[in-house]
């Protein structure tokens, strides 16, 4: 009786909430292909933006650092994170390491992401005072990722370690393996679609991070969504569309890709 | 972990390599997680009580200067500006939080309520504009307010709300559904056998039933709001300034660390309140 009347408010909710996500990315796309250089004003359809920015230098090159932020921190946070997971899941820890380590984890997923990235500024500017390095460019931001990333992936991992029972590293145990073919043969393989997932994760992490990369990037190290923020300073450009559409394409591909693999984790 | 889980899992390692190999396989990431985020998070409580010298250096003096420049005390007398931004984010930040709860439940409810192939595709929907970076879907917004005319609403304190919503309501869905999934139904029925209203069955047989992932809704999407700083710049014009906006500026342009620290206190502090208020709910609910 009542449930039909319920649902139907249900999903009327569900179409205002679904506008209110996807309206900003339907403007910019649709606006991409928008022959008019200035204002918003429908002048007839084009590819040329997408040309244009393509044998842009400035923004090939913002193209060019962001995928090396997230292909450089991702690879380093799978690598630190799933190393963190193996050690956290397979030993058992003091309780009060145990508690300690899981502040630890969290602590980057609960800070608010400008405190995060007031924190790293601070860091980098007391580490250059000691060292003369960590002049903020590509490699503070690559760190400043994978600090945030470290506890997704070991988060990721960890939840697929966690499916796995003793009795396969018992049998490997009885057979003489040692710790390095223990985890080199039996855990890694077992724990690989984790280690994906978490990776990806990480990927789809660093490419939706502004603030961070914001905070922490120097005049060399400009990637697409600094490029995007300070242009907008100067008013919207037909390129900027472009740009914009390219990023939520690859972007909505990740997810994609993220969601068919966790599924896969799961069975 | 339950503890059966922690005996299951964490006997093997132990018995072949050790306390030391195992320290060897978690020292790269506490060690990274601590030189970059523990001991920076440390110093910037530090620098809140320093000052800034005239040329951008740091006094490490201890004062609480910042705190009465907060509190709205300077060269020129006082000015309630600061302190009328500080409440002007804890507005929003709870505005915004219970504007997407809202939203969001029946989402939830309606997802919840599909063929189980169907719900993966609804929720895959709801998340890639979340996965999506937040300028471009904030300068969406800028193009959506100019195309319906440049009206009262952008740039201001309106169009502010709208971006801010859009931009957390995923957080809000996520928590929600995963609890709204595991409702009892039988509950509701029998509320509703027993002649309850649409009212009294979705408040006694079904709410109480979420309240764990409508906490978790609150936190997740209460403190990325406190610290928000690219919707106001891009949607408020610069008029309607919020914590983070404050806080930028003075890790950039203004080059004022020591206040940035005593900014980015304030905003710690209101997320633990925050994080505390949130555990009475959770724990009640036996989380």
């Amino acid at each position: 009786m009542t449930r039909a009347a319920t649902s139907h408010v249900n999903g009327v909710v569900t179409a205002v909430g679904v506008a209110l996500l996807y309206l900003p990315l339907l403007a910019v796309a649709v606006l991409s292909f928008n022959r008019s250089r200035f204002g918003v004003g429908w002048q007839g359809f084009t590819i040329d933006w997408y040309a244009r920015v393509l044998h842009d230098e400035v923004v090939m090159r913002s193209a060019w650092n962001t995928l090396l932020l997230a292909v450089g921190s991702t690879a380093l946070s799978t690598l630190l994170g799933t190393m963190l997971a193996l050690g956290i899941a397979r030993y058992r820890w003091p309780r009060r390491i145990e508690h300690a380590l899981a502040t630890l984890i969290h602590l980057p997923i609960v800070t608010p992401d400008i405190i995060f990235a007031a924190a790293l500024v601070v860091a980098f500017r007391a580490l250059r005072a000691l060292t003369g390095l960590f002049e903020l460019g590509l490699e503070t931001m690559i760190i400043a990722h994978v600090t945030f990333q470290i506890s997704f992936v070991a988060l990721v991992v960890r939840a697929r370690l966690e499916t796995i029972g003793p009795e396969i590293e018992e049998a490997a145990r009885d057979l003489y393996a040692g710790t390095f073919d223990l985890v080199t043969k039996i855990l890694l393989p077992l724990i690989r679609p984790g280690i994906v997932a978490g990776a990806l994760l990480a990927f789809t992490l660093s490419l939706d991070d502004f603030v961070i990369s914001f905070f922490t990037s120097g005049p060399d190290s400009v990637t697409l969504p600094i490029y995007i923020f300070s242009s907008l300073k100067r008013g919207i450009s037909p390129e900027i569309h472009a740009i914009s559409t390219i990023i939520f394409t690859v972007t909505a591909m990740l997810a994609v890709a993220l969601q068919s693999l966790t599924r896969k984790c799961e069975t | 972990m339950t503890e059966s889980a922690r005996d299951r899992s964490g006997s093997s390692l132990r018995s072949g390599a050790g306390v030391a190999g195992a320290i060897g396989w978690i020292a790269p990431g506490v060690l990274w997680l601590l030189l970059f985020l523990g001991i920076p998070s440390v110093l910037l409580l530090a620098l809140a009580f320093a000052t800034r010298g005239s040329y951008g250096e740091i006094l490490w003096t201890p004062t609480f200067h910042n705190f009465k420049k907060l509190a709205g005390f300077g060269i020129f007398g006082w000015s309630s500006d600061y302190l009328w931004i500080t409440a002007r984010t804890l507005w929003i930040a709870l505005a915004t939080t219970l504007a997407c709860i809202m939203v969001a439940y029946p989402i939830a409810l309606f997802v919840a309520a599909r063929q189980p192939r169907w719900r993966s595709f609804w929720l895959l929907v709801l998340m890639i504009p979340f996965c999506t970076n937040l300028v471009v879907r904030t300068y969406g917004w800028q193009l959506v307010f100019s195309l319906v005319g440049k009206s009262a609403i952008y740039p201001g304190p309106l169009a502010v709300y709208i971006g801010m919503i859009s931009s957390n309501l995923s957080f809000a869905v996520l928590p929600i559904y995963t609890s709204v999934e595991r409702i009892d139904w039988s509950i509701a029925e029998a509320a509703r056998d027993l002649y309850g209203s649409r009212w009294t069955v979705f408040r006694h047989g079904i709410l109480p039933q979420t309240i764990p992932g409508l906490a978790v809704a609150a936190i997740i999407t209460f403190i990325p709001c406190l610290g928000m700083f690219v919707v106001p710049d891009l949607l408020g014009g610069g008029r309607y300034l919020l914590l983070g906006n404050l806080i930028q500026q003075q890790f950039g342009p203004s080059r004022d660390f020591p206040f940035g620290a005593a900014l980015s206190l304030t905003l710690i502090i209101a997320t633990l309140i925050a994080l505390r208020l949130y555990r009475r709910p959770a724990e009640e609910a036996g989380l």
